[in-house]
């Protein structure tokens, strides 16, 4: 047993499992918010790092002001998906619902192959010293970058719907759409407002992602593992959403680890996360912190 | 879904027998038998390059049947079609490695598709709506990883090679001979479905789609009926994937992508959800889109606009791109499909020019 490779790997897990975490919140945010599965939140990573990435490497921005303008450009993204997708489909069947979601995933997918390449493209380094050492552990410098947004995002959310107006609006919103109608809230503004944080949140991730593994159409793969995520930490809960996306991540590095030195059958890695998925939908469909959904006829 | 209550008017059925009939009039059934006729005699213009389009259509029809049988008809979304048109294939090819002479192959390949899809059934029987989604989300990639994995089912990473069908000697092994095969399962394939939504059972699986609750308090299993779906939709997968093996020849692990999924479900959404022909519709325009846009970039080719937009080698990404647009086109703007709009273009010429 390597129990030294079987730390490096959880923490591994841990910090990816923090970025899983931020994907899984932003996704649940549009759940909550306007009862829309998102299968396209990949691809809001993969735009917003392939935009980042654009700016940082053929105009030479410096890497503050591409990020900024990022986030500018994917907060004009999310809401122009919100009001031209998604909000003639308001009142449609679950199924059409997901489909034009899986649609917008492969349009822009195939899109940003065509207009960035199929490669893998490296970001510009940021950081002068590429390694830091923590408690005897080796860990790059770009993870705990990773690491410390993350956690700035989460408590940025945590402030955000306990403190703000909006962030109470948009509670309000998710709780009773017509209630909240009632006490003056804009619910298409709410509806809008939601894609748009949701695509910048995503976008931090993608930027983030890129600069540690380089820019591909890998990161949309990001959108597909939210949903052990989320399944696993219960549709509707922002909590279970971060809680879902660490397990997640920590499940993926030891079962590649178990993978690797015992059982050799390749590419758990990439499937654990799915068996665990199904698992949870037999066992407690709601997962952890989700609502369970009564019906009444 | 709301296709039923945007039926046109013009509806003058009269007892509940006219209702179930699978040919509204004489002459629709006249029509549908003259176009079977007419397709019979497609290989006589010897067009190889239509032929193996319309050999496509038609595998690729059955097999978006059996999804709109569960998608459209049960109302329960799959997202991992292609992943049970794999196993077809794959069972058909591992068959006929057996021993098991091809056209044999071919409805065995069938029945063990629809065992691995009441193996998946099951569980999801007691899921519905997006969760039922997540789940054969999951599915999909699960069954392609044991593609990858099962070397003596699938061939591992080399793929598998298979042999076209043979009868008495005679063998099926060009586009003119193998799309009479085709045509037949086809045929087969849809008047059994249509059949299958006039029975007792069919009717069971509308109920399950429009209310299951309503459906559960008149009576019916909903478990059975799900997992029913989920078999017979199985079972119409293995079949075209079948087809499909013994067409092409090679069965690649790669070929059964989520990509591959949904344009399974594009087909049933374009075509129209909770439609027989609407399916082989949907088929039709999925295998026609690629031509289209392959054809646009060879008109331009050249073009000021070809040099803007470096069309050349971006074809392959502008079909899916063109995917992904004509399901959200289709979402939004016509979300009954293709099959809605025959039936108000029918209906416009019955009482032409008094209409409305």
């Amino acid at each position: 047993m390597n129990w030294e490779l079987l730390f490096q790997l959880t923490l591994n897990g841990l910090i990816v499992g923090t970025l899983y975490g931020v994907v899984a919140m932003s996704f649940v945010l549009i759940y909550k918010a306007s009862q829309v599965v998102n299968f396209a939140q990949g691809e809001f990573l993969l735009v917003g790092a392939w935009v980042c990435w654009w700016l940082l490497t053929e105009h030479r921005v410096p890497f503050l002001w591409g990020f900024l303008i990022t986030l500018a450009f994917m907060t004009l993204f999310g809401i122009l998906i919100q009001v031209v997708v998604l909000r003639p489909l308001i009142g449609e069947p679950v199924i059409s619902v997901i489909m034009v979601t899986i649609g917008l995933s492969i349009f822009f997918q195939a899109l940003m192959k065509w207009m960035f390449g199929v490669f893998a493209q490296p970001f510009p380094p940021i950081f002068e010293t590429q390694v830091v050492s923590v408690m005897g552990l080796e860990v790059q410098s770009v993870y705990l970058m990773s690491l410390v947004i993350s956690v700035a995002i989460m408590g940025a959310f945590a402030w955000f719907f306990t403190a703000s107006k909006h962030g109470l609006a948009m509670r309000a919103t998710a709780f009773d759409q017509q209630v909240a109608q009632s006490l003056g809230i804009s619910v298409r503004q709410v509806f809008a407002m939601s894609w748009a944080i949701s695509a910048v949140v995503s976008a931090v991730a993608g930027v983030v992602v890129g600069v540690v593994n380089g820019v591909s159409s890998a990161l949309s793969f990001y959108g597909i593992k939210v949903f052990p995520a989320v399944i696993l930490g219960g549709l509707d809960s922002i909590l279970g959403a971060v809680l879902g996306g660490i397990i997640v991540g920590v499940l993926e590095n030891v079962a590649h680890f178990f993978d690797t030195t015992l059982l050799n059958w390749g590419n758990m890695y990439q499937i654990a996360p799915f068996y665990v998925l199904i698992l949870i939908l037999m066992i407690k469909p709601y997962g952890l912190f989700g609502t369970k959904n009564i019906e009444r006829v | 879904m709301a296709a039923i209550a945007m039926t046109p008017c013009g509806d003058f059925r009269q007892s509940y027998r006219e209702d179930t009939t699978i040919f509204p009039t004489r002459l629709s059934r006249a029509f549908a038998i003259a176009g079977v006729a007419l397709l019979c005699l497609v290989p006589l213009t010897g067009d190889r390059y239509v032929l193996s389009l319309m050999i496509q259509m038609g595998y690729l029809g059955i097999a978006a049947l059996g999804l709109n049988i569960l998608v459209g008809f049960t109302g329960q979304i799959s997202i991992g079609h292609s992943a049970f048109f794999g196993v077809g294939a794959f069972a058909s090819a591992w068959f006929v490695e057996h021993g098991v002479p091809v056209l044999l192959a071919i409805p065995l390949a069938g029945v063990a598709t629809t065992a691995v899809g009441m193996v998946f059934g099951i569980p999801a029987a007691r899921l519905k709506g997006l969760y039922l989604a997540i789940a054969t989300l999951a599915a999909q990639f699960i069954i392609e990883d044991f593609f990858a994995r099962a070397r003596w089912f699938t061939g591992g990473v080399a793929g598998r090679i298979t042999q076209p069908p043979s009868l008495f000697g005679f063998a099926f092994d060009s586009n003119e001979t193998y799309f009479y095969l085709v045509l037949a399962w086809v045929v087969l394939m849809f008047i059994g479905a249509a059949n299958l939504m006039r029975s007792r059972d069919g009717r069971a699986l509308v109920a399950v789609r429009d209310h299951y609750l309503s459906a559960e308090i008149m009576g019916i299993n909903l478990t059975y009926y799900r997992t029913l779906s989920f078999g017979i939709s199985s079972f119409f997968a293995g079949i075209g994937g079948a087809l499909y093996a013994h067409y092409i020849l090679f069965v690649s692990v790669e070929a059964f992508t989520i990509l591959f999924s949904i344009q399974f479900l594009g087909m049933i959404i374009i075509g129209g959800l909770g439609s027989v022909m609407g399916s082989m519709m949907g088929a039709v325009f999925m295998v026609m889109l690629p031509e289209v846009v392959q054809w646009f970039a060879d008109a331009v080719a050249g073009g000021a606009i070809d040099r803007a937009l470096g069309l050349g080698n971006a074809v392959s990404f502008l079909r899916e791109m063109v995917i992904g647009a004509a399901i959200i086109l289709f979402l939004i703007f016509e979300p009954d499909g293709l099959a809605h709009r025959w039936r108000l273009i029918k209906a416009y010429w019955k009482l032409y020019p008094f209409s409305h």
